[in-house]
């Protein structure tokens, strides 16, 4: 399959990532080769073939439900890049 | 200060001294501090704190003069991949990203050093978000390899890996999502192991594509790796995908026999692309092997080729998933200026701005090339034919491994196809660095252990890498394996001549 700049630039917006029409070149061209390269996986016979999403496959860990000590107020916020006292400060998101 | 006392140090050796009371922490670490400040220029480091590298230092050795009891590697210098949360400490991950960021939390491993009473000596150089093999991809310049400094040191725990080869401290730590630890370990001639998936918490590890990620240890020998992972194993509650097995003591069973020494070559791992030089010094070391009383046979791992592709889909999935938390509101860089600049994006929601262009700020080209990789995969409509697809083709890769290894014990082969290659060699071309981890990629891919050890040099006197593979949890074996090739030579003795 091959990538048009715009199937490119329709995947920036999905990845949260602004590209400039050069990089969007760039990226449609790279991403097409890496997309030709790992074509080969269709070669294998998967049929009946469990996907393997873990190496070493684990069953789910519960523990149980109580409360345990949690990061204080201050020490979250300390790496914002926006805050007031007590929250991280973003752009509106309601109009 | 002793000016022999770094020479050829290894952290078993300081040990013994500090523990006779030859020398102090402090003098070992002043001795490291010296030497860092001489060879700044390899760049291993990238947050190196001086005085609280000399605190923890003054204070094992008040401690250790009282008597009190101290760690397993108390007073020891450990330098620490910057992938790893250190409370309070800059931790970047290579990237302009995390320019600012200081967890508020130590990752488990940091914690178990801690209690260990080591030194956590600087942070080290890194590819950005641990994606790439040469180091190149740091937002903080590349690390130079110390053997050539016009040649990578491998990637990406690459300055955690010059760091020991350089004698800038005598241990590390990296972390392997595709060979990370492996390949630089082999490039700069030294010892690094990637553990089994699970053996080694991974909290507090900046998460890069979760089911492959493992710390692991960078040492000159076998005795310090056995010693370091013994510090840094074991079950944590904080990370799901932890296993509860005992750990085996590494340093006590190092010296024995394995109880078989059935060695499988795989003739996969002999293929085009493999330096002739490579693929002479892997040989010789079967020799060794065979001489030492091992079987060798060859086995095969027919679906290893598909290695390369089925990574390239699973860690950018799981990375692009793992990375959409950059997003410039909770931490990490935010960009000043999100008003619309390129045609469509006025049509886009101030907050979706803001987080395109935080991250387009933040991120190198490597990272953003595995996101947008990984997004695609993802992706309704493309996710059966690349995600579902490359887990299954995984599925086929785990099962090569465990019909291999109910004949043989371990299986052998080069640790990276070439020698160090030289700075900006790669960096145009993706696909090629890639290829770069082409023998270490499926062990990671099936979650099982895998060691390199130095092999050979080159004729320009280069390292060489030998890549030992064992069944899941079998680290006691590999490292007694590769004990019984250490023994036989005098490989891992050899330093670069570097001041």
């Amino acid at each position: 399959m091959s990538l048009s700049t715009q199937d490119v630039a329709k995947v920036a917006v999905l990845a949260r990532l602004r590209l400039s029409p050069q990089e969007l070149e760039t990226f449609t061209g790279q991403l097409n080769a890496i997309v030709d390269y790992v074509a080969q996986l269709q070669e294998p016979d998967t049929n009946g073939v469990e996907p393997l999403a873990h190496g070493v496959e684990v069953r789910n860990v519960f523990r149980d439900d109580v409360r345990g000590e949690a990061l204080p107020r201050e020490a979250a916020l300390t790496n914002a890049p926006k805050r007031n006292k007590e929250s991280f400060l973003v752009p509106a998101v309601l109009d | 200060m002793n000016a022999d006392l770094l020479k050829d140090a290894t952290a078993t050796s300081l040990l013994a001294k500090l523990e006779a009371g030859e020398v102090t922490s402090e003098e070992v670490v002043r001795g490291y501090l010296d030497r860092a400040d001489a060879l700044k220029r390899l760049n291993v480091f990238v947050h190196l704190d001086p005085e609280a590298v000399l605190a923890q230092a003054k204070a094992v050795d008040v401690d250790r003069k009282a008597g009190r009891p101290v760690g397993a590697l108390a007073g020891v210098p450990v330098a620490i991949k910057d992938v790893l949360c250190v409370n309070g400490e800059p931790t970047t991950c290579g990237s302009r990203m995390l320019k600012n960021f200081r967890p508020p939390y130590d990752a488990t491993v940091i914690a178990k050093l801690k209690k260990a009473g080591a030194i956590l000596f600087g942070k080290t150089n890194m590819d950005e978000f641990a994606m790439g093999s040469s180091t190149e991809n740091s937002a903080y310049g590349p690390t130079l390899n110390p053997w050539d400094e016009e040649r990578i040191p491998g990637g990406s725990s690459g300055g955690s890996a010059a760091a020991v080869a350089a004698d800038l401290a005598p241990l590390s730590l990296g972390s392997d999502t595709g060979g990370s630890i492996r390949q630089p370990a082999a490039v700069c001639g030294i010892v690094g192991l990637k553990p089994t998936y699970g053996r080694v918490s991974r909290y507090g590890l900046i998460a890069f594509a979760s089911s492959l990620d493992q710390i692991g240890p960078f040492t000159h020998d076998l005795a310090d790796a056995a010693l370091l992972m013994k510090v840094i194993s074991g079950h944590d509650d904080r990370d799901a995908t932890s296993v509860d097995d005992a750990v085996p003591d590494y340093s006590a069973t190092l010296d024995e026999k394995p109880k078989s020494l059935r060695i499988g070559v795989a003739r996969e791992f002999f293929g085009e692309g493999l330096d002739p030089e490579v693929e002479a010094a892997v040989r010789e070391a079967i020799r060794v092997y065979e001489k030492a009383g091992a079987t060798i046979q060859e086995v095969s791992l027919p679906n290893s080729k598909y290695g390369v592709p089925a990574y390239y889909i699973v860690a950018p999935a799981e990375c692009s998933s793992n990375l959409s938390r950059y997003d410039g509101t909770i931490f990490g860089h935010r960009a000043e200026d999100w008003s619309p600049k390129y045609p469509g994006e006025e049509e886009l929601h101030p907050l979706v701005r803001m987080m395109m262009a935080s991250r387009a700020e933040g991120f190198g080209a490597e990272v953003k090339r595995r996101i947008m990789l990984g997004t695609f995969a993802l992706s309704a409509g493309y996710a059966d034919q690349y995600y579902n697809q490359a887990l299954k083709v995984r599925r086929l890769i785990r099962n090569d491994f465990d019909a291999a290894f109910k004949d043989v014990d371990v299986i052998l082969g080069p640790t990276s196809p070439s020698a160090a290659f030289k700075l900006g060699e790669r960096t145009a071309n993706p696909l090629a660095m890639y290829l770069s981890d082409i023998y270490t990629i499926t062990a990671n891919l099936a979650g099982i252990p895998g060691l390199s050890i130095p092999c050979g040099l080159t004729k320009s006197g280069l390292p060489i890498g030998l890549q030992l593979l064992a069944p899941a949890f079998a680290e006691e074996n590999l490292l007694r394996t590769a004990r019984v090739f250490e023994r036989e030579t005098d490989w891992h003795q050899k330093r670069p001549t570097i001041g």
